[in-house]
């Protein structure tokens, strides 16, 4: 059954729809290179990378952003 | 005739550079958007000497090309859906200021819920504008048809706009074999455009888009019901000039195996070539069936579909639109004009694909109804 | 007739490729048509494209249901749709793949490192020539003389060399299987 107007009323559903599969590259941060600048988590378009540095998987894209902003290289993009 | 692979919107953009407009205002809109970028290339490369306007909207591109026209140049625009509908205001004063702009609608669904997949509302929902509208079944028509738009439209006897509607994606983006004809031929075919009616002559000034008092709007409306009538007759002449320099026959309504059929469906567009398919098959297994193929919307071709289809005992007709509470505007136009027993179907709504068994069952409930009007291919687990 | 259906992402050039496999084979003399179907208009987002071969002119308009072959360019595809869906019996079925393909049926699967060439021959993991070349060996719907001529066109310049050498590698490689 579609809803009235087709509304969409359940919030935050469109965490279902993992988009990580779109990725032909995954970016994988070194913990010892990382300086804690921010930069990546500030640049990431997908908010993928919290406070504790971890990337979300189930949603990075993949893009490559990180790796360019960061500036002591610790990110690197390696093929799936 | 040399033919080449290209999509519908790029046969429509080369059919332009072969109309070569002086003025060209026009705004993206998906699935409309390569023929605002072909024709930006063709202008830019100076294969079009025209002016291109990078107008902030439709509103917009429409009021620029009224005014051009009413400068007494050759216009051209092209729009979609949500587009058409911001259009809508002047789309009216188009036709009633007489400026004969050609148009070409991507046919797309109106919001809401948004959609930028195919069906007919867009189009159909200015059907009371005065414009005329051309439905294309291919990219070869789509090309062909804004040819002979302008000619019709700019014929001292018409002065009216004119909108060459092509399926959104089925046609818009499917590329497939498609002539390009020479310039010499379409300069033959289409003379320059040198209006009495339209100038801009600092000696001969005049004023458009004037106020009128009940006293002269209704004769100034009784004259495009007049010049849309008359069209026909244009419309006759241009199809018939068209197919001796190009070869190609055009004509209001195109029959299809439909002459001893006893069951005759009618739609409109790029549904039609799948309807032949399975024309042809049930043909073969003894079924008298056909396809009335309705071309020319506006002006509506009421004796030429009356011919058509009076022959069979049934007609299923197939709207990619609705008028809700009344059901598909083609059926309700057929109804109201004809004595015939007549089923509408609404389908393809939003680009809902239509599959040879829906036609096949669009057929069977013709064979067999039980409603005037129904919808076919619906979710049923969604109802 | 012969139908072919595309999986790919937005961004990857599946509707690219139906459009050259399309006249690739208009060029060898056949008629054609493809189109796509978007699904979101946006990068990375699942898209399909379509094309058909025939002898004469095509005029059916609907999707491509059940394709002769199937190209899938990004196998991470295979998780989210059903890219056997209505493959003929005798069909056949090209991925872009290192990694080991599960089916229910005894599919004939081709599978083709094309990330791996694009990313050697063109820097950018953009597959979609690569796999008509490998297209044109493992089928007959149409020759690699006309995909490359095709793909040069598309593709201007230094871009149009690369990709053509590209789909010529994996022409090679897939013929000799």
């Amino acid at each position: 059954m579609v809803s009235v107007g087709a509304a969409v009323k359940e919030p935050g559903s469109t965490r279902k729809n993992k988009t990580g599969s779109w990725r032909t590259f995954k970016p994988i941060l070194d913990k010892e290179k990382c300086i804690e600048c921010e930069n990546c988590i500030m640049f990431c378009p997908e908010g993928c990378i919290n406070n504790d540095y971890d990337i979300d998987y189930d949603y990075c894209k993949g893009c490559g952003i990180c790796e360019e902003e960061c500036p002591v290289k610790a990110i690197k993009m390696e093929r799936e | 005739m040399v033919l080449k692979v290209m999509s519908a919107n790029q046969a429509i953009a080369e059919a332009v550079k072969l109309a070569n407009p002086n003025v060209i205002p026009v705004y993206p809109i998906t699935p409309q958007t390569t023929i605002s970028e072909y024709l930006a290339k063709f202008v830019a490369d100076g294969d079009i000497k025209a002016e291109y306007i990078r107008v902030e909207s439709e509103h917009s591109a429409i009021s620029a090309c009224l005014g051009a026209s009413g400068t007494g140049v050759r216009v051209f625009t092209a729009t979609s859906s949500q587009g058409l509908a911001l259009m809508h205001e002047i789309i009216f004063a188009a036709a009633g200021l007489r400026a004969p702009i050609v148009m070409a609608d991507a046919n797309r669904a109106l919001s809401a819920p948004l959609s930028i997949w195919n069906d007919q509302q867009d189009s159909i929902s200015e059907r009371d504008s005065g414009w005329m509208q051309i439905y294309a079944e291919n990219g070869q028509e789509a090309l062909d048809s804004i040819l002979i738009s302008y000619r019709v439209s700019e014929d001292k006897k018409v002065l009216l706009p004119s909108m060459v509607c092509i399926d959104g994606f089925i046609l818009t983006h499917t590329v497939e074999p498609v002539d390009v004809p020479g310039k010499e031929d379409v300069d033959k075919f289409l003379p320059l455009y040198k209006p009495d009616h339209a100038y801009l002559d600092p000696k001969r000034p005049m004023s458009i888009g004037t106020f009128t008092d009940p006293n002269y709007y209704m004769e100034a409306r009784h004259d495009m019901e007049v010049a849309l009538e008359g069209a026909k007759k244009v419309i006759t002449k241009a199809n018939s000039e068209f197919a001796e320099i190009f070869g190609r026959k055009y004509d209001f309504v195109e029959k299809y195996r439909s002459d001893d059929a006893d069951i005759i469906l009618v739609a409109m567009g790029s549904i039609c070539s799948s309807i032949k398919d399975v024309v042809d098959e049930l043909r073969d297994k003894g079924e008298k069936v056909g396809l009335v193929r309705v071309r020319v919307f506006r002006p509506f071709p009421t004796d030429e579909i009356y011919e058509a289809i009076k022959g069979a005992s049934k007609i299923g007709v197939l709207d990619k639109n609705v008028s809700f509470s009344i059901g598909g505007v083609l059926h309700n136009e057929i109804k109201a004009k004809m004595d015939v027993d007549a089923y509408g179907f609404i389908v393809g709504l939003g680009g809902r694909d239509i599959k040879p068994e829906h036609i096949k069952e669009i057929i069977e409930k013709t064979k067999n109804p039980t409603t005037q009007s129904q919808w076919i291919g619906l979710n049923k687990e969604d109802i | 007739m012969i139908e072919v259906r595309f999986h790919g992402r937005g961004g990857q050039g599946a509707v690219t490729a139906a459009e050259i496999l399309a006249k690739a084979a208009f060029e060898d003399g056949k008629y054609c048509q493809a189109f796509p179907f978007f699904g979101v208009e946006r990068r990375g987002a699942p898209v399909m494209a379509f094309t058909r071969i025939d002898d004469k002119p095509i005029r059916r308009r609907y999707q491509v249901y059940n394709p002769d072959y199937v190209v899938v360019l990004d196998d991470g595809l295979l998780e989210v749709v059903d890219v056997f869906s209505g493959l003929k019996n005798e069909g056949k079925i090209i991925i872009n793949t290192t990694n080991g393909v599960e089916t229910t049926e005894g599919a004939d699967i081709h599978k083709v490192d094309a990330t791996g060439i694009a990313l050697d021959i063109l820097g950018v993991p953009i597959v979609n020539t690569i796999l008509l070349g490998a297209f044109a060996a493992v089928t007959d719907a149409v020759s690699i003389e006309s995909i490359v001529k095709i793909i040069k066109e598309t593709f201007s310049g230094e871009i149009g060399e690369k990709n053509a050498k590209a789909a010529k590698l994996a022409y090679e490689a897939a013929k000799e299987g």
